[in-house]
Parts: structure tokens; C-alpha cells; sequence
């Protein structure tokens, strides 16, 4: 280990009173899943409440493809509030007065922890398209570092939704002696070809871009803004419904009583997905975008077992919560239900829930009080078990 | 905690042995199942369709799967469980023949519990009023029921027969929820008991 220090983040610091949290160095080169090493490795990441003495409280949220280490905390450089907010801090389902929350930015990503967009030791250039191509297991592995830095041995839970979930999927499968606990939630135990399509569209608007430059945009002084904020709009369809757009904008027009005959943003709906796409690029990297879908296209875990989804999870002890959402239909039930009858088929201890909304796939982001219900008593029931 | 359990719970209970495997399709709010976990050691997981008994689950600490006995029992290995339970729920099952073929190979052994439309309240109500019956156990409309799928004792012992099952103890119901031991084809019982329950074997 090399030590500790501030995170470097891509983009300029705007709430300087935000805790910035930490960012650790290690020496020794991460290995990675495509055969290649990536080093030195710098992981950023933020934690709130107290480790208790026998380190039996902590709780590892793993974040989704565009969210960062700042859960439950304002956001340094965007002044938001912490993208999960709602369900972390004091009080809350993931009570930070009684447990120990740790969430890390992943490898591969911009707000801190070592990405396409950081400064290659050995080129002295940003690493751009040199960047190696990084998966779910390999952002699990710079995790478990991280914990290893902290002295946990074992979470009591590991946590998250969307990418976050495969990540506890991995976690369950990559290291099942330190997880006491598991949350997976909106998510699958790989990818779709239809999620896979949805990602290529994305990717093919950035590099289309003629700003993108071949991944090197940052010696240009340049970014693929464009592509970037389309890529955002496809994705956002994504993780909504027919019926959320529907309640939310219906046909519903933009400042204007008629249609313009025009291509500007007559419908409600067109501006506010102009809108996702436009802050978005304010705070996220274009590439580090390519490399994390990437690492979710090629998340498969049955894929490591001979294709038995249930010899991933041969040694999980864990007790596991699946959560689902009726509306989601990137992650739907059906898919976050397979993985609950493979760990059954291994007798592990395990829950599902499928909560009726019709949020789609960003519920697992909103506020959802069944799923709170359901998570805090999940948390409560975990913690008495283990005396956290 | 015990006593709180419902007395045809409380029977189910009994017929369970220590540090079993048993899966409790329809586990409501996991009552059994925890009482079974605490006092017999029992490796318990649910099956539980409606959103507030599966929260009640969590809470308490048992695995649940939210889903539906029509639909997921096809999921399960064969002979996963020791003792597969549906307690007053295949009446409001779509297949309930379908569900009984899953249970019995599920689990080793199955525990069935189920209301007796041949009580003589429900034939009487029947016969003298003319109307679909309503009674303290059955009190629904006909339309608004969902026991889409009521039996008299009699009609599940050949269900049970059809499917190859071998019916190892039964217990006739009285409205109190109170157990007494019947011959499974007696006609007793077909008349006056409330429900009954089944401990059954696949063949």
C-alpha cells in the first residue's frame, strides 16, 4: 500500500464544503480478468458511521454505471445530495448511527479510483483507450483491497442495484467467506442481448462524436459532449417505463400551446431527456462510460461455472435479498427471480421480493417504501444475528 | 409465541419433526415457520404472495420467495424438502391438482390443511337458502372469493388417491381450530368438520 490521501476527481470541485472522503494507493498492480495488470491502483472512497470493535457492522454499497462513492453525502463536484440518500444515513433502512457504510468508486470509473480518464505512470498521458478492458470481478477485487486496507474481514452486508447488484452477485461468488449478507437488487446474474444492444447504441454515439478523437479527446482539450449526452438519453429510456413516461409527461408539451413544425424540444418528455443528457456530461467521462458498460456486457457468472448459474454460488453462505420491480423491464423480476432459484437450488438462505411499482428500473433509486421496509428489516434481522 | 400460534397452525406444528427442511407454501406472515425454526430447529423457507406478509417474513428473519404456488412450485428440485406445507390455500389455487403433484415431489413428506365445504353449515346453507354458502371459515361472496376451488374432505382424498399419494394421518378441524384423529374416508368428518388436515407420502 502506498497511502492515503484526497481523490483527484476529474471535474472541478464546486461544493468545497463537501467531504470529499479518501483515496487510497496501492502499489501492487491490480490483475485483471483480460490478462492484463493495472498499476499503480488508486481506489476513492467515502464511508459513513463508525466501525464498531469487532468489525461486525460493516456494510459495502456497490454503486450502478453512472453513480460514484458519494451515496449519502452531497456531491463534491455536482452539489447534489447523495444519489441514495433516501435509503443511507442516520435512521434510514441502512442506518449509518448503527453500521458501518462503505462504497468505493469502481476501476474503470471517474471520481477518483483509477480510470480511462487518469494519468498513465508509464506514458505520462491520460490512459484513454490504453486503459484495459475491466469487468465486474475485477471492480469486486479493487473492493476487496479497499476492505483489506480497512481491516474488514467479513461485511455484514454487501449492497446495491443495477451494476451494483452484479457487483454482490460477484462478491457472493468471488469471496462467499466475507459476506455475511447479500442485497442484490434490480439486477441479473448476466447480461441481456437486449441490454447488450441498448449499451452498443450508447457507445456507437460517443465514438461518433467527432470529439470522442479516437479516445484521445483529452489531449485535444475537447470531449464527445454530443455523444455523450445521447448515449445518457438512450440509457435513461431505459431505466423508465412506458407507464412512468406516460403519468409523468403523457403527450405533454414544452413552454408552447402547439406543436412547433419544428425539431425543437416541443414535448415535455424531449426536454427532459435533453436535460439528463446535458448534466450528465457535466459530471461523468466519456470513456470511463465505454469501459463500465463494457465490464456489465460481459457479465455473465454462470458463464465462470460450466454454465450453471448455481455452481457460482456452491460455497455462498450468505443470507441473500433479491429485490425486484414489476415495472423494470431491463432487470425484470423473472430475471432477478432466476438468480433466487439458483442459490434455492444450493439450499442457501435466501428471500425475494417483488415490489408492484411503476417506476421501472430507477426505482430501486426513488422512494419506495416497501423496499425500505423490506431492506430495513432485512438489516435488522442480519445485524441481531451476527450482534451489530 | 407459541400459544399465539393458530390452533390448526399449532397441529400442523406437531406433525413436523426436529431439524426438518420444510418449505411452507401460502407461509402467510411466517408464523409457523418461525415457531417450527425456534422450537424444532426446523430449516425453514416460505413461499408468500402478498407484499405485506413477505415484508413480515423478512423482518422475522425467514428466507421468503414473493410468488405464487401456481406458478413456482415447477422451480423446486424433487425431494428438496422434508415436509412441504400448504395450509388453507389450495382451495384458491388455479391447478390444485398440479400444485398437490408438486408438493408431493418437493417434499418427502406434504402437510395439507383445508376448509370442508362438506361441512353440514355449508350443505344446509346450500339446500335451505338457495344461495352460495357463507360461513364463519368460507366468508365470501361468490364473487369476490378467492377459493376458486372448494373441496369436501371427501373430494381430496381422492384427489389425493388419483395423485398416488398415501395418506399416513389425517385430523378433522372443528371451528375452534381443535384436532381429532379421523379415518381419512370415514363420512364422519365429511359432514362435521370444519376442515382437516393431511399428512401425506408421494408414492
Amino acid at each position: 500500500m502506498a497511502g492515503m490521501g484526497n481523490p483527484k476527481f476529474l471535474r472541478p470541485v464546486t461544493r468545497t464544503d463537501a467531504d470529499v472522503g479518501h483515496a487510497i494507493s496501492f502499489d501492487a498492480p491490480l490483475e485483471l480478468d483480460c490478462g492484463k495488470t493495472l498499476g499503480p491502483l488508486t481506489v476513492a472512497y467515502m464511508t459513513y458511521g463508525t466501525l464498531n470493535a469487532e468489525h461486525s457492522n460493516a456494510v459495502l454499497v456497490c454503486h450502478a454505471l453512472t453513480g460514484d462513492q458519494f451515496v449519502a453525502s452531497s456531491h463534491p463536484v455536482t452539489g447534489k445530495p447523495g444519489w441514495w440518500d433516501t435509503m443511507v444515513g442516520p435512521g434510514k433502512p441502512i442506518d449509518t448511527d448503527r453500521f458501518f457504510v462503505v462504497c468505493s468508486n469502481v476501476v474503470g470509473g471517474c471520481m477518483g479510483t483509477t480510470g480511462p480518464a487518469e494519468i498513465c505512470q508509464a506514458s505520462g498521458r491520460p490512459y484513454g483507450l490504453d486503459f484495459p478492458l475491466v469487468t465486474i470481478r475485477d471492480m469486486v477485487r479493487a473492493q476487496a483491497m479497499l476492505l483489506d486496507a480497512l481491516g474488514i474481514e467479513k461485511v455484514m452486508c454487501v449492497i446495491g442495484g443495477s451494476m451494483g447488484g452484479m457487483q454482490v452477485l460477484q462478491w457472493a461468488a468471488s469471496f462467499p467467506e466475507r459476506v455475511v449478507s447479500a442485497v442484490p437488487i434490480a439486477c441479473a446474474a448476466k447480461h441481456s442481448a437486449q441490454n447488450i444492444a441498448f449499451h452498443e447504441v450508447g457507445r456507437q454515439a460517443i465514438m461518433a462524436d467527432p470529439d470522442w478523437k479516437g479516445g484521445t479527446y483529452q489531449l485535444h482539450g475537447t470531449q464527445p459532449s454530443k455523444g455523450l449526452a445521447v448515449a445518457r438519453m438512450a440509457a435513461h429510456i431505459t431505466y423508465l417505463s412506458e407507464a412512468a413516461l406516460q403519468r409523468k409527461f403523457g403527450r405533454a408539451l414544452q413552454d408552447r400551446e402547439q406543436v412547433s413544425f419544428g425539431f425543437g424540444p416541443d414535448f415535455q418528455i424531449e426536454s427532459y431527456l435533453r436535460h439528463q443528457g446535458v448534466a450528465f456530461v457535466d459530471r461523468f467521462d466519456a470513456n470511463s462510460y465505454l469501459y463500465i458498460t463494457r465490464a456489465m456486457d460481459y457479465f455473465d457468472l454462470a458463464a465462470e461455472h460450466e454454465g450453471v448459474l448455481a455452481r457460482a454460488f456452491a460455497n455462498a453462505t450468505a443470507r441473500f435479498l433479491i429485490v425486484s420491480f414489476t415495472s423494470d423491464w431491463l432487470f425484470p423480476p423473472a430475471e432477478n427471480k432466476h438468480v433466487a432459484h439458483a442459490l434455492n437450488a444450493n439450499a442457501a438462505t435466501v428471500s425475494f421480493v417483488e415490489i408492484a411499482t411503476d417506476r421501472g428500473h430507477d426505482a430501486f433509486l426513488l422512494d419506495e417504501p416497501e423496499m425500505f421496509a423490506t431492506i430495513r428489516g432485512f438489516l435488522n434481522s442480519v445485524a441481531a444475528s451476527v450482534d451489530a | 409465541m407459541s400459544a399465539l400460534l393458530r390452533p390448526d397452525l399449532a397441529a400442523i406444528a406437531e406433525m413436523i419433526p426436529k431439524g426438518a427442511r420444510v418449505l411452507d407454501v401460502g407461509c402467510g406472515d411466517g408464523a409457523l415457520l418461525e415457531h417450527l425454526a425456534t422450537t424444532k430447529g426446523v430449516d425453514g423457507r416460505g413461499i408468500e404472495l402478498s407484499q405485506q406478509n413477505v415484508n413480515a417474513c423478512v423482518v422475522r428473519g425467514l428466507p421468503v420467495m414473493q410468488g405464487d404456488a401456481d406458478t413456482d412450485l415447477v422451480e423446486y428440485p424433487s425431494g428438496a424438502f422434508d415436509v412441504a406445507i400448504l395450509s388453507q390455500t389450495i382451495q384458491a389455487t388455479r391447478a390444485p391438482k398440479t400444485v398437490l403433484e408438486h408438493l408431493l415431489r418437493i417434499g418427502r413428506r406434504s402437510v395439507i390443511s383445508l376448509p370442508n365445504f362438506g361441512h353440514w353449515r355449508v350443505r344446509a346453507s346450500l339446500v335451505l337458502n338457495g344461495c352460495m354458502p357463507r360461513t364463519q371459515a368460507l366468508s365470501y361472496h361468490w364473487y369476490d372469493t378467492p377459493n376458486i376451488h372448494l373441496c369436501t374432505i371427501a373430494d381430496f382424498v381422492a384427489l389425493a388417491r388419483e395423485c398416488g399419494a398415501v395418506i399416513e394421518h389425517a385430523l378433522a378441524l372443528d371451528e375452534k381450530g381443535r384436532t381429532k384423529t379421523m379415518r381419512a374416508e370415514a363420512w364422519g368428518p365429511n359432514i362435521l368438520a370444519d376442515g382437516a388436515i393431511f399428512l401425506l407420502r408421494g408414492a
